[in-house]
């Protein structure tokens, strides 16, 4: 029997989205299943996200609609999977639909049902901190937007009594006798992604979580968040009032063997900070206090934003976690906590106690897992190997996200999309054989009148709360051309998406202008809206109101609102001007390149080859490897050898992966789909063609020259340390002192290298196992996090002394002798070591410069490659068909840069499923009557894209042969640069001619011409 | 708009409108940026956003001072960080020119400015615009702004 072509992917959080879409996109049918009425997961909850702060709805939103409109997902929602059978290649899933009592093909999502239910129950969206309808949308920009009743407290339903819905909804929707039904699916593979469940604080009931003022961190989202229940308004609960001091304590189920919870949740510490930061943005007179183990900022741009959130917003970071919430006798708490300067016990009175809040697995989960057969570790979380995050214990069933360990959204996204790449691996044979293409319906002929449409976005409280929308709505009416205005909560949600197409169809709109956002993030989807309503998508304009106005200008309401209405006037004049434009279709190089041989390029190259691609795998050393190749044991007590010998050999033997080593790439040229590369194998030239590239240059541990005495005898690097427990000391250490943070988290290098923790407490581990000698770790925060908690605690039970020191006072190493200001006992502490480790930063290599000018993708200030997007983007660059995966992009550990490189494969799979690809539709086209075929724009052009050519002109009496300019639409990208070097305005570059932007120019001063 | 907002507009109350071109890959992403970190900045810029600060032909400039512009800013990427190789390398090219024409029109050397700003710096864009904006309401309105634009 055959493979199936299809995937099951079970949870449509963030991760199962990701999933769903890169399989979709590359040729896969997808079911994706969720047992809750609507997709987004606990993403869809989040306020913000750090450290970027970017707003979680604003940036998951856009995923929402393009799962929901893609034609090859079909969502399987309030649905629980009861069994499943079959084997790799050819599974049958059987699932449970619940009865919703609504037709999700009548709902209109318009709610009025639910403004006339009297029924309230607790809502989950705000974690209980308000009340919902027993009919209900489980959040206001749900996807799909349909409602559901809620059997348990509705009074049809369970008395038989009200019925107003039913009564109200003009679509006939509400059906009191819909029942649940069967079905059944069959596909070649399953994914698990079934997420998390906040931890649930009545465990520890000395935290007081049943007192109405003490919140967990998921509920402080909430009331931090526009669409929350006090509308983002710092209020606490038992009595709205504003608070003045507010804590947070740390670890409340996590690093807490007693109930069960060892593990390090990995996020809540940076959840924490971000919460306080949005909490001072919202009121600067708050006073917070985090109180903490250890602050466990150990991602991309953490420290920087834990740096911030203490120098810039004022947030104390206390180093001692209260036992317990106390309440005086005023009713007033307080909490108990020592103070380590003064070496005390102190109270802090509270008015606000928020619980961070661990991440729990999900309870079906272990149901899940039980019916796959699936192992699980201690800790709930699927299990599965280093080498192997992406795959469990059962051939054909993938697991990602936070089912397989906590993690945060990029790295979520990462093993969202790595999932993928296994799982069209292993279907490689069955791609396209089960999808449908979107059909977009025919485009409509534009007549010379425009008629605009705007809407204005209130982003929640993001653009509302500053600038005055309804103003802006209506100066919009005004303005030559608008014939219909009008306000949305999110411009981006999917109702507002419907409202679009239906304005677009019922007012015979021809130009559409959103005034919300910024384009960079979501002009595509306001695009693609244009083209579902038969209109050209570039008919769409983009008015800039949030990131260049409302966010900037926070405390001038009146000065904002003119300034929107400013933008909204140059973003319609501009829209008087847009013409269809049309695209062309180019062949696509159907070959991978990858750039780095270590652990990450080679596992990208073998899931993309797995895929059915050929792949060139470039390593600039001579031999595979990487990093890795320096150290000796993992963290799982393997040997290093035991998955990099493996890998490499199927790198080698794979039919489809030709390597070069030794070999840089020297030259670049091309674009996506159609890139020509020279490979430089010591002065030996080898030409290739490829469609994409992925850049997986790794980093390097800093030679810490400079740091504690670096050079002198006996002092060495935890790599330097690998090689000695491998292969032998010159003479067996008696006492070993391991400094942390050795060039990191300090001025010059900002950033924390995230693996440096773990990798000192495997290598304490292994000396305290090996030989009879004692360790000591010398730390500012011990970041072990995750799973790797238990390495730490293993540490400790084995004898190896954990010391705290703070940034402002390092240890001083003196000869053999070092000395440390230990912040428990607050005391100097000299140790004699005859052997100090200093654990050095991992750095980005300086040649990742010239690959950075070859591919033109940006780097970050600590040398690493910027990716796309913090949180949703983190294996692609902005330029299409360039992804990055591995240590290129941050310091990670082993596990995280293998899901990060089949995460990129998966990326590089859609494009490379494509025969051809169309060319971008914003290029410059050439008026042959006013070029005077100069040669200008020829000289002009970095991509060579114009080109002169003879042409025979017939000029009234005289009939001559002249030089025309003519530009290759498959190599021009928009740039411009021609057109403003042009000197008879010949050239014109499509969405940005002369005429549009002298509009915008004019409109700046208020007037708005109308095309003549 | 009245005449009567011309005398207004000499007093203290007075704010500089000033055109700022971005190119899409950099100093628009700077100043989405300075709206994701809320570096706070005056109201006083409108952005033209292009895909390359090359694009910017020298006649965009001068019609952003002929409609009343106080200062126009000419933004990119970092030499060497352009997305089309090469594009702000003959932004500053052609800027020099514009610098000198601005000159021989007799307007302040001070309306007509260039910076390069990446798409991580929201801060610097939101300095840039905080130090011209500054800069320009000590000028007061620039000599070439139309009769009745405020």
């Amino acid at each position: 029997m055959g493979k199936v072509g299809a995937v099951a992917i079970i949870g449509a959080g963030i991760a199962g989205i990701q999933s769903a879409l890169d399989l979709a996109d590359g040729g896969f049918k997808v079911y994706l299943i969720d047992s809750k009425t609507t997709i987004g997961g606990r993403m869809a909850q989040l306020d913000k996200t750090f450290p970027t702060l970017d707003c979680a709805m604003c940036i998951v939103s856009p995923k929402l609609v393009e799962a929901s409109r893609h034609p090859n997902i079909d969502l399987i929602l309030y649905s629980d999977v009861t069994s499943v059978s079959g084997t790799e290649g050819n599974f049958k899933l059987k699932l449970l639909k619940k009865a919703r009592y609504v037709e999700e093909d009548k709902c209109t999502g318009c709610g009025i049902c639910v403004e006339k239910c009297p029924s309230k129950v607790p809502d989950e969206y705000n974690a209980g901190l308000s009340k919902r309808k027993a009919i209900y949308l489980a959040f206001p920009q749900a996807v799909p937007r349909v409602m559901t009743i809620d059997a348990a407290h509705c009074l049809y339903l369970t008395k038989e009594k009200c019925g107003v819905c039913k009564k109200v909804c003009a679509a006939g929707a509400v059906n009191y006798e819909q029942k649940d039904r069967e079905i059944e699916l069959d596909v070649g593979s399953i994914i698990l992604a079934t997420g998390f469940t906040p931890f649930d604080p009545l465990l520890l009931k000395q935290y007081k979580p049943t007192h109405p003022d003490v919140i967990t961190s998921m509920q402080f989202e909430r009331i931090l968040s526009a669409s929350g229940p006090t509308q983002g308004h710092v209020l606490r609960p038992s009595d709205g009032k504003a608070p003045k001091y507010i804590g947070f304590i740390q670890c409340i189920g996590s690093r807490n063997p007693h109930i069960g919870r060892s593990r390090c949740s990995s996020v809540c510490c940076m959840q924490a900070i971000k919460e306080a930061i949005i909490a001072r943005e919202h009121d600067p007179n708050l006073d917070i206090t985090i109180f903490n183990i250890d602050i466990r900022a150990f991602g991309k741009g953490f420290e920087e934003f834990y740096s911030r959130a203490k120098k810039e917003f004022g947030i104390k970071f206390i180093t001692s976690r209260p036992p317990e919430v106390q309440v005086d006798s005023a009713g007033k708490m307080f909490v108990r906590y020592e103070d380590l300067n003064e070496g005390k016990i102190k109270n802090m009175p509270l008015d606000l106690v928020v619980l961070s809040v661990g991440l729990d697995p999900s309870p079906e989960t272990k149901k899940l897992a039980s019916m796959l057969g699936l192992d699980l570790d201690e800790f709930g979380n699927v299990t599965s190997l280093i080498d192997h995050p992406l795959e469990t214990n059962a051939p054909g069933i993938h697991a990602c996200g936070v089912v397989q360990g906590p993690k945060d959204i990029p790295d979520t996204v990462a093993q969202g999309s790595g999932a993928a790449a296994k799982a069209s691996a292993l279907l490689a044979t069955e791609r396209g054989t089960l999808i449908k293409e979107k059909i977009y319906p025919k485009e409509k002929a534009i007549p010379e009148q425009p008629r605009i449409g705007v809407m204005v976005c209130h982003c929640g409280i993001n653009i509302g709360g500053v600038v005055n929308v309804p103003a802006v709505v209506e100066y919009a009416k005004t303005l030559p051309n608008v014939v219909h205005s009008e306000e949305a909560i999110y411009a981006c949600s999917k109702d507002n998406q419907e409202k679009i197409i239906t304005l677009i169809q019922e007012k015979n709109l021809n130009r559409f202008v959103v005034a919300s956002c910024t384009p960079r993030t979501h002009e595509q989807l306001f695009q693609n809206t244009l083209k579902d309503a038969a209109l050209n998508p570039y008919l769409f304009e983009f008015a800039n109101i949030r990131e260049h106005c409302s966010w900037v200008h926070m405390n001038e309401k009146e000065k904002a609102t003119q300034k929107a209405k400013d933008i909204v006037r140059m973003g319609v004049a501009k829209s008087n001007l847009l013409a269809p434009l049309s695209t062309s279709k180019v062949p696509v190089t159907q070959t991978a390149l990858v750039i780095g041989g270590g652990i990450a390029g080679m596992t990208c190259a073998l899931d993309i080859a797995n895929n059915g691609f050929p792949v060139f795998l470039v390593e600039k050393e001579e031999k595979l490897g990487g990093l890795l190749r320096h150290v000796t044991s993992l963290e799982d007590g393997r040997r290093s050898s035991d998955i990099i010998t493996p890998l490499i050999r199927n790198v080698m033997s794979h039919p489809r992966i030709q390597v070069f080593t030794g070999t840089q790439l020297a030259e670049l040229k091309g674009y996506v789909g159609n890139f020509e590369g020279t490979l430089d194998t010591k002065g030996t030239k080898h030409e290739i063609k490829f469609g994409v590239a992925v850049i997986a240059t790794g980093a390097n541990e800093l030679v810490p020259s400079g740091y504690y005495n670096y050079g002198a005898r006996n002092i060495i690097t935890q790599l330097n340390l690998e090689n000695a427990l491998e292969n032998g000391f010159e003479k067996p250490p008696e006492n070993v002192v391991m400094i942390q943070c050795a060039g990191a988290r300090v001025p010059e290098r900002p950033y924390c290298s995230r693996t440096c923790c773990v990798e000192a407490v495997k290598n304490a581990i292994r000396i305290k196992k090996e030989t009879k000698a004692s360790v000591y770790v010398l730390y500012r925060d011990m970041r072990t996090y995750g799973v790797w908690e238990k390495l730490y605690r293993e540490a400790s039970s084995l004898g190896v002394v954990f010391l705290r020191y703070s940034e402002e006072k390092p240890p001083v190493v003196k000869d053999s002798t070092v000395t440390v200001h230990d912040l428990l006992i607050g005391d100097d502490i000299e140790i004699e070591a005859d052997l100090i480790v200093l654990s050095a930063p991992m750095v980005a290599p300086a040649s990742n410069v010239e690959l950075a000018k070859l591919f033109k993708v940006p780097m970050d200030k600590n040398g690493f490659f910027l990716e796309a997007h913090a949180k949703l983007r983190p294996v692609e660059f902005a330029t299409t068909g360039v992804l990055l995966c591995g240590t290129a992009q941050a310091p990670k550990l082993i596990d995280e840069g293998i899901a990060q490189a089949s995460g990129a494969a998966a990326k590089a799979c859609v494009l490379l499923s494509k025969v051809e690809m169309e060319t971008d539709a914003m290029i410059a086209v050439v008026d042959e009557k006013l070029c005077i075929g100069c040669g200008t724009c020829v000289k002009v052009c970095p991509f060579n894209a114009p080109q002169l050519i003879e042409v025979e002109v017939n000029a009234e009496e005289v009939v001559y042969l002249a030089k025309k300019s003519r530009i290759n639409p498959a190599m021009c990208k928009g740039c411009g640069s021609c057109a403003a070097s042009c000197p008879t305005g010949a050239i014109s570059p499509r969405g940005f001619t002369a005429p549009q932007i002298k509009a915008a120019v004019r409109a700046f001063s208020g007037i708005v011409e109308v095309p003549s | 708009m009245s005449e009567s907002t011309v005398p207004q507009a000499k007093t203290n109350g007075w704010e500089p409108k000033i055109v700022a071109f971005c190119c899409n890959w950099c100093s628009y992403g700077g100043a989405d940026s300075a709206g994701m970190g809320r570096f706070q900045q005056p109201a006083s810029t409108r952005i033209i956003r292009v895909m390359c600060s090359g694009r910017i032909d020298p006649l965009h400039v001068f019609n952003a001072f002929l409609e009343g512009a106080d200062a126009v800013l000419v933004t990119g990427c970092h030499i060497g960080d352009c997305h089309y190789v090469n594009g702000n390398d003959k932004t500053k090219i052609k800027y020099k020119y514009l610098e000198s024409v601005v000159q021989q029109l007799g307007i302040e050397k001070e309306r007509l400015q260039l910076n390069w700003i990446s798409a991580s710096e929201g801060e610097k864009f939101a300095n840039f615009i905080r130090d011209v904006t500054e800069q320009i309401k000590k000028l007061g309105p620039s000599p070439l702004k139309p009769e009745g634009v405020v």
